[in-house]
């Protein structure tokens, strides 16, 4: 005879009390060891805290907002980095409208950008009322064009056609500007700057570096020897040079080889060198990716009557790509910091402008250090948004996975 | 006066130096459900993936419905518009919805209209009995809805024969009757099958003719009552004994 079944219900987990006694003090010595580390721990809060609200000295780094921002750019001429930002933050709603969970995070954190920019309680002639509306005006920018999506004529393909046309626009038409142009005069890239020019970088490494890659990768697995081995070396010789090197050597021997008239732009030089240093190594990450199709994926392709061209981007490359995102991502936000590596060659983005801000003052010299945390903060931020990003792509593209 | 869709005639194929299918003949006419079986590594599954050109068949000749399968490119793409196949591990495409998977190739290789593709898609998926998963990612069905949906895909093309490569072999035992089901009801309808299965209950409903294969050679065919009441080759009656027992 078995014994009736109690309705049992699950162990219910101990309050936090019990819990600190059972773990932290449950015996003399991890008593004393908790106790230590509690004590530590106030210190070392208790420090910090004491150091960034009463000895710190932020001037360096709140007097100067515009200057991290855009760098030099020229004042009266803002409008045009306002309008940029505007079609990217439309651009962003609408795809979070239109792909939702997938774009989500970038457009959230695009839209608090901007809304923490609007508050930013720094005094600045820039941050006037108007201006910060403006600034405000992206974070209803990214909601309506989410908002959008209540319309059936928006679709995926006119959206991926705008982010070209409004990336092509802004980055050859809005910002430089023409020579002579009363309405949009040339702006030097010399003036551009700070995170800007750090955005610009990183987002035009990242976007370009993708198609080459891909071309890449394939072609590392064709089986035209030619092909192949042009992709080998090219990989292989990027992969084996430092970053610093490529951008030397795009810098400088670059313009030897060139006539003097058609010279190549500095900040367009740096931009080449960051995406063929990205897309060698993209190109790597893919090509794991595309190993670990299944045979079996080409041979249901091909059996349903698909071309090579037909199974390379509807069913092996998609989950290639699939596959390699946390790669992917680690790959573009050392791409995104090494952004910084730009400064050798003059360009001022975000940590040129921070040195060049330590230098403009003989009193801010002492002020590096609040310099310093200030870039490390914001590079650490922008890094989290973009691994956070990744991380809810991966668990949205996971619905599919195995 | 027959009128064979396939016609095989002295298929050889080999893997280095693995001689794997050893001088194949066959003739299948149309509408005839056929069911391959024997050995693993008896040459079967690559025998039906030379029909469709998965296998490039080194010696001999394959004509299907009046093409020959030759290197030409064009006679490939038209011989596998012609011929679905089901896989023994379904290889549904992962990273699409059930009704994408289906569509996928009917909008891309045939340029058909995306809506009459999903109607398609839908009459087809309502005829092996799961509509309701049109929306569903593959990896949230079970086995069995998976194959199904795997049949769907290849039919939604409208192929004039269906290969099968053990469409049951992966299955847990309580999905593989649904799977059949399909399969006996697709039998009935006059395609022309090619089965490769142990399931030998689903052999004796539809099979018209059986071939039994062991290392790369034909040893037997005939109807079912043939093959299994009068079975001619000892290497036949040994195979069946062995499976038919337990």
């Amino acid at each position: 005879m078995t014994a009736p079944v109690e309705n049992l219900t699950a162990p219910t987990s101990p309050g936090p009390i019990v819990w600190i006694r059972r773990n932290l003090f449950n015996n003399w010595y991890n008593s004393i060891l908790s106790l230590l580390t509690l004590f530590i721990g106030y210190f070392v809060v208790t420090a910090i805290f004491n150091w960034v609200f009463n000895i710190a000295d932020w001037r360096p780094v709140v007097n100067f907002p515009i200057l991290y921002l855009v760098g030099q750019f020229p004042r009266d001429q803002l409008w045009r980095v306002f309008l940029s930002t505007a079609m990217v933050s439309l651009l962003m709603g609408m795809s979070w409208g239109i792909w939702g969970k997938l774009v989500r995070p970038f457009a959230l954190s695009v839209g608090a950008f901007f809304g923490i920019l609007a508050l930013l309680p720094v005094q600045s002639e820039i941050l006037s009322p108007a201006n910060r509306a403006l600034l405000f005006l992206n974070l209803f920018l990214v909601l309506g064009g989410f908002a959008l999506r209540r319309f059936e004529v928006l679709r995926g393909r006119y959206i991926a056609i705008g982010w070209i046309v409004a990336g092509l626009l802004i980055v050859l038409v809005i910002l430089p500007g023409f020579r002579g142009s009363a309405f949009l005069p040339e702006i030097s890239t010399t003036l551009w700057g700070g995170l800007l020019v750090t955005l610009l970088l990183a987002g035009g490494g990242i976007t370009l570096s993708i198609p080459i890659a891909i071309f890449l990768a394939l072609g590392r697995r064709s089986s035209l020897p030619v092909v192949k081995g042009f992709c080998v070396v090219f990989i292989e010789t990027v992969r084996g040079v430092p970053l610093i090197t490529i951008l030397f050597m795009f810098s400088v021997i670059i313009q030897l080889f060139l006539p003097v008239e058609s010279r190549l732009d500095r900040l367009f030089r740096a931009l080449i060198g960051m995406t063929l240093f990205s897309a060698a190594y993209t190109a790597e990450n893919l090509r794991g990716g595309l190993q670990a199709v299944a045979l079996g994926q080409i041979e249901a392709a091909k059996a349903v009557g698909m071309n090579n061209v037909l199974i390379t981007g509807l069913i092996v490359m998609p989950q290639a790509i699939r596959a390699v995102i946390p790669a992917l991502v680690g790959q573009f936000i050392s791409l995104f910091k090494d952004t910084t590596l730009v400064l050798i060659l003059g360009i001022n983005e975000l940590l040129g402008i921070g040195k060049a801000i330590i230098n403009s003052d003989p009193e801010f010299i002492r002020l590096q250090a609040e310099v310093y945390i200030f870039m490390a903060g914001v590079y650490w931020i922008l890094s989290s948004i973009m691994s956070y990003s990744s991380r809810q792509l991966e668990a949205a593209l996971g619905v599919g996975e195995r | 006066m027959s009128d064979p869709i396939i016609i095989c005639r002295d298929v050889h194929k080999w893997f280095d130096d693995f001689h794997a299918l050893r001088g194949i003949n066959m003739e299948i006419d149309r509408g005839e459900v056929i069911v391959i079986f024997g050995p693993s590594g008896s040459g079967k599954s690559t025998f039906i993936r030379t029909i469709n050109r998965l296998e490039e068949h080194q010696r001999g000749q394959i004509i299907v419905d009046n093409i020959e399968l030759t290197h030409d490119v064009r006679n490939i793409a038209a011989i596998r518009s012609e011929i679905g196949m089901v896989f023994q591990s379904f290889n549904l495409f992962p990273h699409l919805t059930v009704r994408q998977n289906i569509t996928l190739a009917p909008i891309w290789v045939k340029k058909i209209p995306k809506e009459e593709a999903d109607e398609i898609a839908m009459k087809l998926l309502i005829r092996v009995g799961c509509p309701e998963q049109a929306d569903k990612f593959p990896a949230q069905l079970s086995g069995g809805q998976q194959q199904r949906v795997a049949i769907t895909r290849a039919l939604a093309m409208e192929p004039k024969i269906m290969l099968f490569d053990e469409p049951t072999s992966a299955l847990d035992p309580e999905m593989i009757k649904e799977v059949l089901d399909v399969m006996i009801s697709l039998a009935n309808s006059g395609m022309t099958m090619l089965v490769i299965t142990h399931e030998m209950g689903f052999a004796r409903a539809v099979a018209d003719r059986m071939f039994f294969f062991d290392e790369g050679l034909v040893v037997e065919s005939g109807t079912p009552d043939e093959i299994f009441e009068h079975p001619k080759e000892d290497r036949t009656k040994l195979f069946l004994s062995q499976i038919l027992t337990h």
